[in-house]
C-alpha cells in the first residue's frame, strides 16, 4: 500500500507541474492585460505608468522567462506576489483557507448525511410517496440555481423573521470570544453551509437510491433474504454498503472542487473564502494570485483522488492496489 | 417612486443636513459598505475608488475642497500664489504628527511629490509642470511652476496627493514596504484590522491635530461582494452607510423609502463622473461626422435618465460636467429626434453596416442602458451587434481601438485640464491605453486651445478659450455624451455631517458624528 501511495503522489507531481504549464498559457490566452486594469483603476494610464506596471508584475519579460521563474517558484513552494494586492500570494491564499474549508467541509458534511440518509429511504420505499416526496425536494434544490436559494434563503431567515445573519463569517464590531465566537460562526455558518449542501445532497440522493435500488435485485441479496437476515441488516450491511461504490466516487471528484467551488455562495454570503479571492484575481487578471490558487486547487482534487481511492478498499475489500 | 419624490428625499435629507447644525456628539462606530475590496491601503501605490474612500481616511492632502471646488485648508493652513503665478508658497500647520508619533513636516512633502511622480499616474501628469519644489524651512513648502498652470490650486486633494511618511519609505522597496499593509498616516483615524475578505476597522486618532475631531471612535468597514447582499445589509440594520454606487440603481428607491433614511447626492462635484459613449472616429460609418451627430440625435437620453437611472443625474450637454469650472451649456443641442437621426443617417450614405457595441460590465444598470442604447440606434436603421466583455477585456478591446461603439464613464477633477483635455486631444491618442483619447479624434485646433487653456491667465481668458473648445467639440460629436451620473449616498439619518466637501465620502469622515 506504500508503495501505490508513493506511486500516486510521484504521479501527482508531475500532473500538477504540467496543470501549472497548461495554465499559465491559458490564463494569459483571456483578453486584458493586469497593468492596464491597474491604470484604468487608478484614472489615468500614460505610456511610462503602463510600462512601470507591466516590469513591476514582470510582463515584459519574454512569455517562456516567466514561465520559468514562475515553475521554479512553485517547486521550491513560492507561488509569487500578488502586486494588486501587494501580498505574497500564499499569505492571501491561507488568510482564506480555512473560512473556505469551513464553509465547504460543513456543506459536504450536511451533503453527504442528509443525501445518503434520503437515498437511503427512498429506495427503501421505492414507489410510495416518501420516495416521491423525497425525489421531488432533492429537484428543487438541484434544480434551483444557487445564487436564488441563497438570495431566498436571505429573504426569509434574515429580512423576514431574523433568525440568522445575512452576510459575513461573524459579527463585526461583536468581538465575541470563547464558546460566543463558535455560536456567532455557526450562526453566520448556517444559511451558506445548507445552500451549497443543499445542492449536492440532492446528486447524492438521487444517486444513493439508484444504486440501492440495483443493488437490491443483485442474487446476494436474495441470499441474505434466505438466509432469514432482518430488513434493517440487509439494508444497512449488503445493500448501502455495495451502493455506496458510486457515491464515494462522486464525493471525490465533488471534495476536489471543494476549495473553489463555492464562488457564489462566498460572493452572496460575503462570506471571505478563496472562491471570491479567485473570482477577483479573475476579473482583475492577477495571472499569480489566479495561478496560485489554480495550484491550490488541482492539489486538493489529486489529494482527494488519492484519498477516495484508499476509501474504496475500505468499503470493498475486494478491491486490490495496483499502481 | 416618481423623480419628484426622490428629489423631495434628496432636499429634506442631504441638501437641508447643513441648515439644521447641531452640536456634534461624540463617540460611536458606523459600519460603511466597501465595495470592491480595495487591494491595498496605501494610496500613493493603489489608487482606485475604495482605497481612497477607505485610506482617505488614514492619509491627508495639503487640501480639500468645498461644493464648490474651492480650495481649503487641509495639512496647509494658508497658501499664497505670486504674481505671475509660477510660484505657490505653502504653510504647513503646526503640530502635526504621523500616527506612530513622528512630526509631519516640510521634507515628508518633498519626498511625497518625489515618490507619487513614480508611483500615481494622475500625480506625474499633474505635477509635470512643476520645475521645483522646496523647503526653506520645516513648515514651509515652495512649488516653482515652468509656467503658470491654471488648475494648479486643484491638484492637492487626498487622492490625488497623498502626503507620505517620509522615514517609513525613504530607502525602502517601497512596492513591499511593511507599512502598505499597516498604513500610518496623518489623517483622523487611523488602521487597525482588516480581515481579508471581510472587514477593515479604522480607529479614531487621539492626537488628531483638530481639537475634538473626529467625533467617531470606530469606522467598520464591511465587504459585501453580492448587490443586492448589500441591500439586504443595510435593509436589516447590518451597516449605516451605503456610499453612492454600493447598490443597483433600482434599488435606491426602495431603501430610500426605509425608516430613518436618508439620501444625498452630494460629495461627487470634484470628481463629476459623466458617462459617454466613445465613438471610434477613425474607420467605418463613424468616420463621418454626420452619422456621429445622428447617433447623439438617436439616442433618448431624458429616457435612460429617468427609467434607468432612476431619475437620477442630468443628461450631458458636452465635453464637461455642469459641475466643473468653464461649463457652458451654450453649445449646439442634440434633443432625442430619431427623424433627424435617419434623415442624418441617409445623407452620409449609411447602408446597414454593422456597428459593434460594447456595453460596461459594471452590473446590471449598465447592462440595461446598453440594451436601451442598442434599441435606440436600432429604430433609426442601424445594424449593432453587442459584444460582452468583462472589464478587463472590454478594456483591452478599447485600448486596441477594436470597437465601433464602448460605454465608459469618466472623472473630470473638477478643471477641463485636469479631467477633460486628455480625452480630446491627440496628444493623448496612444494605442493600448484606455481612459485617453482612445476614440481617436484630432483637431488641431482642439489641441491648441487645450494647450492654451492650461496655461493661460486671468480665469477670464480661460474661460473664454475652454468655451470655445466645447462648442467645435459639441459640434463634431467625437464622443456621444451621455449622462453626468449621480450616485446617491444612503445612511441612516442619525448620521450626521458625513459628506462635507466635494470630494464627499472620499475625503475621509472627520467631521461625521452620530446624533444617538
Amino acid at each position: 500500500m506504500l508503495s501505490f501511495i508513493a506511486q500516486r503522489v510521484l504521479k501527482g507531481v508531475i500532473v500538477l507541474l504540467a496543470i501549472v504549464v497548461l495554465n499559465f498559457f491559458l490564463i494569459r490566452l483571456a483578453p486584458g492585460d493586469p497593468a492596464v486594469v491597474m491604470a484604468g483603476e487608478a484614472g489615468a494610464s500614460d505610456q511610462i505608468f503602463v510600462q512601470q506596471l507591466r516590469q513591476k508584475f514582470g510582463l515584459d519579460k519574454p512569455l517562456p522567462e516567466q514561465l520559468f521563474v514562475y515553475v521554479k517558484g512553485v517547486v521550491t513552494l513560492d507561488l509569487g506576489f500578488s502586486f494588486r494586492q501587494q501580498a505574497p500570494v500564499s499569505k492571501l491564499i491561507l488568510e482564506r483557507l480555512p473560512a473556505t474549508l469551513l464553509l465547504t467541509l460543513t456543506a459536504f458534511a450536511i451533503s453527504l448525511m442528509l443525501g445518503i440518509l434520503f437515498g437511503t429511504f427512498a429506495a427503501r420505499f421505492a414507489g410510495t410517496w416518501l420516495d416521491t416526496a423525497i425525489t421531488i425536494f432533492a429537484l428543487i434544490f438541484y434544480a434551483m440555481p444557487l445564487f436564488w436559494v441563497a438570495l431566498m434563503g436571505i429573504l426569509l431567515f434574515s429580512v423576514a423573521v431574523d433568525w440568522l445573519p445575512s452576510f459575513g463569517y461573524e459579527t463585526v464590531g461583536a468581538n465575541f470570544t470563547g464558546l460566543a465566537h463558535v455560536v456567532d460562526v455557526a450562526r453566520h455558518l448556517i444559511m451558506p453551509a445548507m445552500t451549497l449542501g443543499l445542492f449536492f445532497m440532492a446528486t447524492y440522493t438521487r444517486m444513493t437510491r439508484a444504486s440501492m435500488l440495483e443493488v437490491k435485485r443483485l442474487d446476494f441479496v436474495k441470499t441474505a433474504r434466505a438466509k432469514g437476515l432482518s430488513d434493517a441488516v440487509i439494508q444497512r450491511r449488503h445493500v448501502l454498503r455495495n451502493a455506496l461504490l458510486p457515491v464515494v466516487t462522486l464525493a471525490g471528484v465533488h471534495s476536489g472542487t471543494l476549495i473553489g467551488g463555492a464562488v457564489i455562495t462566498e460572493t452572496v454570503f460575503a462570506w471571505p473564502g478563496i472562491g471570491r479571492l479567485m473570482y477577483d484575481a479573475l476579473l482583475q487578471r492577477d495571472y499569480n494570485l489566479l495561478l496560485g490558487v489554480f495550484v491550490i486547487c488541482s492539489a486538493m482534487v489529486l489529494t482527494f483522488n488519492l484519498i477516495t481511492d484508499l476509501v474504496y478498499r475500505l468499503v470493498d475489500p475486494r478491491i486490490e492496489f495496483t499502481a | 417612486m416618481s423623480k419628484r419624490v426622490l428629489l423631495g428625499l434628496l432636499l429634506a435629507c442631504g441638501l437641508t443636513a447643513p441648515a439644521l447644525a447641531q452640536e456634534p456628539k461624540t463617540g460611536g462606530a458606523i459600519n460603511v459598505v466597501i465595495q470592491p475590496e480595495p487591494p491595498g491601503l496605501m494610496m500613493a501605490m493603489v489608487q482606485n475608488g475604495p482605497v481612497q474612500m477607505v485610506a482617505g481616511n488614514i492619509f491627508e492632502g495639503l487640501l480639500r475642497y468645498s461644493p464648490k471646488l474651492e480650495p481649503q485648508p487641509e495639512l496647509a493652513e494658508s497658501w499664497s500664489v505670486s504674481e505671475d503665478a509660477k510660484t505657490y508658497t505653502f504653510k504647513l500647520r503646526k503640530g502635526v504628527t504621523w500616527h506612530d508619533g513622528k512630526p509631519f513636516t516640510a521634507a515628508d512633502v518633498l519626498f511625497s511629490v518625489e515618490m507619487l511622480k513614480q508611483t500615481h499616474a494622475r500625480a506625474r501628469n499633474n505635477l509635470a509642470q512643476v520645475d521645483k519644489v522646496e523647503a526653506p524651512d520645516d513648515t514651509t513648502v515652495v512649488f516653482t511652476l515652468k509656467q503658470p498652470f491654471g488648475p494648479f490650486l486643484g491638484i492637492f486633494e487626498v487622492g490625488s496627493m497623498p502626503m507620505v511618511p517620509k522615514h517609513l519609505y525613504e530607502g525602502t522597496d517601497w512596492k513591499t514596504n511593511p507599512y502598505n499593509n499597516a498604513p500610518v498616516g496623518t489623517g483622523p483615524f487611523m488602521f487597525k484590522e482588516w480581515q481579508k475578505g471581510s472587514f477593515i476597522r479604522l480607529v479614531k486618532n487621539p492626537n488628531y491635530y483638530e481639537k475634538g475631531k473626529p467625533y467617531l471612535d470606530d469606522i467598520y468597514w464591511q465587504i459585501i461582494p453580492d448587490a443586492a447582499a448589500r441591500s439586504v445589509a443595510y435593509e436589516t440594520g447590518k451597516v449605516d452607510v451605503l456610499p453612492g454606487g454600493s447598490v443597483e440603481n433600482f434599488d435606491v428607491p426602495r431603501l430610500s423609502k426605509l425608516k430613518d433614511t436618508c439620501v444625498t447626492g452630494a460629495g461627487w462635484e470634484f470628481f463629476s463622473p459623466l458617462a459617454w459613449l466613445w465613438l471610434n472616429n477613425r474607420q467605418g460609418p463613424l468616420a463621418d461626422k454626420r452619422v456621429r451627430q445622428a447617433i447623439m440625435y438617436a439616442i433618448d437620453r431624458e429616457f435612460a435618465k429617468d427609467v434607468i437611472w432612476n431619475g437620477l443625474g442630468k443628461v450631458a450637454t458636452g465635453p464637461s460636467a455642469s459641475t466643473i469650472k468653464y461649463y457652458t451649456d451654450d453649445v449646439p443641442k442634440y434633443p432625442y429626434d430619431p427623424a433627424k437621426a435617419k434623415a442624418l443617417l441617409k445623407e452620409a450614405g449609411y447602408k446597414g453596416e454593422k456597428i459593434r457595441l460594447l456595453p460596461l460590465a459594471y452590473g446590471e444598470t449598465w447592462q440595461r442602458w446598453g440594451e436601451a442604447v442598442k434599441q435606440n440606434l436600432q429604430d433609426v436603421g442601424m445594424n449593432i451587434e453587442t459584444i460582452a466583455t468583462d472589464v478587463a477585456g472590454g478594456n483591452q478591446k478599447i485600448g486596441d481601438w477594436d470597437y465601433d461603439i464602448a460605454f465608459t464613464y469618466l472623472y473630470q477633477y473638477g478643471d477641463p485640464a485636469l479631467g477633460v483635455g486628455r480625452n480630446y486631444v491627440s496628444s493623448a491618442i496612444a494605442k493600448g491605453q484606455v481612459f485617453n483619447n482612445v476614440e481617436g479624434y484630432s483637431n488641431p485646433e482642439i489641441d491648441k486651445l487645450f494647450a492654451d487653456g492650461a496655461v493661460a491667465t486671468p480665469d477670464s481668458k480661460r474661460k473664454e478659450i475652454y468655451e470655445k473648445a466645447q462648442k467645435i467639440l459639441v459640434e463634431d460629436v467625437p464622443v456621444a455624451w451621455m449622462l453626468e451620473l449621480q450616485f446617491p449616498t444612503i445612511m441612516r439619518c442619525k448620521v450626521k455631517n458625513l459628506i462635507t466637501t466635494g470630494i464627499g465620502v472620499n475625503d475621509g469622515f472627520k467631521d461625521a458624528w452620530l446624533d444617538k
